[in-house]
């Protein structure tokens, strides 16, 4: 055929990708020992199509290796060859392979052969063992997985397609004289089942065939001919032997065909129609990384609809307006409010867009943990909850690799080996759970492990050591669990190559605080430990509470504000006579005056007590930055300084006001280092 | 648009270039007149804590936020107040990778005059007094001399330099 594949093969390599998902997924929930139909039949379908899609296209190494996995995945398929893991681990491990000849070919290039020498070979190995199976089974499998046999000197096929078979775009004929280029092709058609002229329907097939291939091809090249079709025929595909007598092969093959469900074609009986198989796929599918996004078609027509409700509200608005006076007022009031719901719901509909549930995120966890529990010894199981919550798109994708790196640490400091969880009375299985929820304006994900916690003296120890903190000073449990966000700081006691190499904890903040997030612990010596991760759920909007200080007005995100308070005399005490700090419950919180940061002229408040004091939650601990006035909370849209200025030290970024005036983001890690860097606050790193 | 093509042609026609020429002080200066974006009236725009005194803050053109240079005292010339002839140029500049749209606050935009190459001299060296590295060269006008500015300068030796390194304020 001359039609370009090309515009196919973006198709064909994301269903790959996604196939390739289904069965890692399919293949981790067997390997805990439950297994389903449902599930190998998954599995098997998703080997299927990147089969039959590789040999479509020519990418007959993948098609190859692929058909072998098919080939076992069969056989379990059909309870001829048990579940153990041992088989598991083995397609697990070409379900990489098969990832990684899919990578290279997407690129163009070639799969590395002698790894996918070594991983066929493997899975030949499995094969090739006998499974524990009803004896006749295997008996009957016997000319099906070993069909690259290398003794078959020809091939006879009965082909006999179902009458819809044309229906779905395959041609009979075609098929015929692809066979033909294989070799000789001695081709005996049945026409016995051709109706009367008179109940002939032109669009159904009547005929079927015998074809004698004589040349000695691999099967393999025959199924990638029959691939497209096998769902809609009676197909017996059976090898002609150098000794066996052409003559006597029909005979029996005919008589097998009319029965029931004889083993040689049983891949007939039990496929199901090629329509629910794909759209299954499509639902359980991940995507893979590219950058085009995946919209439901809901969230497309409530845009649509949005937009339809904002023109009215537009046409009514503009008709208003050529001819208006004052009794109008009321109506142009009424519209204006109108035009302000529709906006806003528009943003919200558009914003709808880009969220993508955490599942996207989250679908690589159960391999890793599945992975690294066996590498370490530890029994592991992973509990998920709330895959479903949507989030931004650029969120999902920078969150992913911070939220490995969070999991392997649980897994590797935080749980315990068997027995040491035996001994301290817990169960031998440990667990981690990963949660997502909205909760106020952000999603929170949390990783929770219940191992033996932080260890409260190793992390003092290490700070010592290292001199982040003085012997003398009384740590609360929060400033001990901030010190792990330092950089370099691993209390791992040996360096694995799972987590602690030390590169860790302050790289995982630096990028959740770029995301403008926030990042917390919580633990519980011997009972667990939690991370907690808040992350807002858009990155182009912002809930913003706005604040003046002289002439000037800022934005502070709402994320990041504890509280406000007004500071009464009594709250102040200065340390060492250097510098403030505000007695706040039982914290101690370092205040930074944000006129003396940004350099902010006739600032109404610089004496604590006349201004409002935000407290805000920075890297290492909270503290109060003085303004002169609240202004008011309002979501805002972020704009970009570094697009035609640059960084801006304390501030993350701009946006507009409802006056058309620019008012700046306050970036609260930003605010903090100025302040140390102005040296105004001394305390601030010690306290903190 | 359609003018920018019919001066895109002038200058292959003539081998020459356009300049818009202004005014600080009493000297004239001339900007490239394809880089020129809008010119727009002064309005007081939103400071940006701890940059170099010559950013005079940014504003809001149609969304995008837009820093505004004094170029006075991005030239090392002495301030002075802003009045109703004080006008923002908003030029174009080609940055690292991609360009970014700069305001120059100058006293009073003149005209646009035609340069052709072999009308510019070569700048004199001014010593340490005036960066004359932002300019490109001089012409004559008339009774007047005019100084093309280099604003792609402008912007590149901004970002390097070292008063915008905030940490020491």
């Amino acid at each position: 055929m001359s039609i370009d594949m090309e515009q196919f093969h973006q198709v064909f390599f994301e269903e790959s990708f996604e196939g390739l998902e289904v069965m890692e997924a399919g293949l981790l929930r067997m390997d805990g020992g439950a297994v389903d139909d449902e599930e190998i039949n998954a599995i098997f379908r998703a080997a299927h199509s990147i089969k039959g899609g590789s040999g479509t296209f020519g990418f007959t190494e993948v098609a190859d290796f692929t058909h072998v996995m098919e080939t076992l995945l069969d056989e379990m398929r059909d309870g001829r060859r048990p579940v153990t893991p041992n088989t598991v681990q083995v397609l697990l491990r070409s379900v990489d392979v098969l990832r990684e000849m899919l990578t290279a070919t997407r690129e163009g290039a070639s799969p590395d052969p002698e790894q996918v020498r070594i991983q066929q070979a493997e899975l030949e190995s499995v094969l090739a063992s006998p499974g524990t199976a009803p004896p006749e089974a295997s008996v009957d499998a016997a000319p099906e997985s070993r069909e690259q046999a290398p003794e078959a000197a020809g091939w006879h096929i009965v082909f006999r397609p179902h009458p819809h078979m044309m229906r779905t775009g395959n041609d009979p004929l075609r098929i015929i004289r692809e066979l033909a280029e294989l070799g000789d092709l001695q081709v005996t058609g049945d026409v016995s089942l051709l109706p009367p002229f008179s109940e002939f329907d032109p669009e159904e097939c009547y005929l079927s065939w015998d074809l004698h291939l004589d040349a000695p091809v691999d099967r393999a090249r025959i199924d990638e001919i029959f691939d497209w079709v096998e769902d809609d025929c009676d197909l017996a595909i059976m090898p002609v032997m150098i000794d066996a007598p052409r003559e006597e092969a029909p005979g029996p093959d005919q008589s097998r065909l009319s029965a029931v469900s004889p083993p040689a074609e049983r891949r007939v009986g039990e496929r199901r129609s090629p329509e629910p198989r794909r759209r299954q796929e499509r639902r359980s599918g991940q995507a893979s990384p590219s950058s085009s996004i995946r919209v439901d078609i809901g969230k497309i027509d409530a845009l649509i609809n949005m937009v339809g409700e904002l023109v009215i509200t537009q046409s009514m608005l503009s008709l208003l307006g050529d001819d208006f006076h004052m009794g109008q007022l009321g109506r142009l009031r009424d519209g204006l409010a109108q035009l302000d719901r529709h906006t806003r719901e528009l943003q919200e509909s558009v914003m709808q867009i880009r969220m993508l549930p955490i599942s996207f995120t989250f679908s690589r966890f159960p391999r890793l943990v599945h992975d690294l529990g066996a590498k370490l010894g530890k029994k592991i199981e992973l509990k998920m909850t709330g895959e479903n919550t949507e989030v931004d798109k650029t969120v999902i994708e920078k969150i992913g690799d911070p939220l490995v790196h969070l999991v392997r640490n649980s897994l590797d400091h935080g749980l315990e080996m068997p027995e040491e969880r035996i001994a301290a009375g817990k169960p031998e299985t440990g667990t981690v759970e990963l949660n997502a929820y909205h909760k106020g304006g952000n999603i929170v994900i949390e990783i929770r492990d219940d191992g033996r916690g932080l260890d409260r003296d190793r992390i003092l120890a290490k700070a010592l050591e290292r001199g982040l903190v003085q012997e003398d000073h009384n740590l609360t449990d929060r400033q001990i669990h901030e010190l792990i966000f330092q950089p370099g700081f691993s209390t791992a006691e040996q360096v694995s190559d799972v987590s602690g190499r030390g590169v860790g904890m302050d790289v995982v903040r630096r990028n959740i605080n770029e995301l403008g997030g926030s990042i917390e612990i919580e633990s519980e010596p011997g009972q667990g430990s939690a991370i907690i991760i808040r992350l807002p759920l858009t990155l182009a909007i912002l809930d913003g509470q706005t604040v003046a200080v002289g002439d000037e007005t800022y934005i502070v995100p709402l994320i990041s504000i504890v509280e406000s308070i007004q500071v009464r005399r009594e709250m102040i005490h200065l340390v060492a006579g250097r510098g403030e700090t505000i007695r706040l419950r039982d914290d101690y919180l370092p205040v930074i005056r944000l006129h003396e940061v940004f350099g902010i002229e006739n600032p109404r408040a610089t004496d604590l007590v006349d201004g409002l004091l935000v407290v805000v939650e920075g890297e290492g601990g909270q503290f109060g930055i003085l303004v002169d006035d609240l202004i008011g909370q309002q979501q805002v849209v972020i704009k970009s300084l570094e697009a035609n200025y640059q960084r801006v030290e304390g501030i993350s970024g701009a946006t507009i006001l409802g006056d058309g005036s620019v008012a700046l983001i306050l970036d609260i890690p930003g605010v903090l280092r100025l302040a140390a860097g102005a040296g105004d606050v001394d305390q601030l790193q010690q306290s903190a | 648009m359609n003018a920018e093509s019919t001066i895109a042609r002038n200058h292959q026609d003539t081998g020459g270039a356009e300049y818009l020429s202004f005014r600080l002080g009493d000297e004239g200066y001339g900007v490239d007149i394809l880089k020129v974006q809008e010119i727009r009236g002064w309005e007081p725009v939103t400071r940006v804590p701890n940059a170099p005194d010559y950013v005079r803050g940014v504003l809001n053109l149609r969304g995008a936020i837009v820093p505004v240079f004094d170029l006075r005292r991005r030239l090392g010339m002495e301030p002075v107040a802003y009045g109703k002839e004080t006008v923002v140029i908003v030029v174009r500049v080609q940055g690292e990778e991609e360009s970014k749209s700069i305001g120059l606050v100058v006293d009073a935009v003149s005209d646009v005059m035609r340069v052709t190459s072999d009308s510019i001299r070569a700048t004199p060296e001014f010593g340490a007094r005036l960066d004359t590295g932002l300019i490109t060269g001089m012409v004559t006008a008339g009774e007047r001399m005019v100084m093309l500015l280099d604003v792609e300068g402008l912007h590149q030796a901004q970002a390097a330099d070292p008063a915008t390194e905030v940490g020491a304020a």
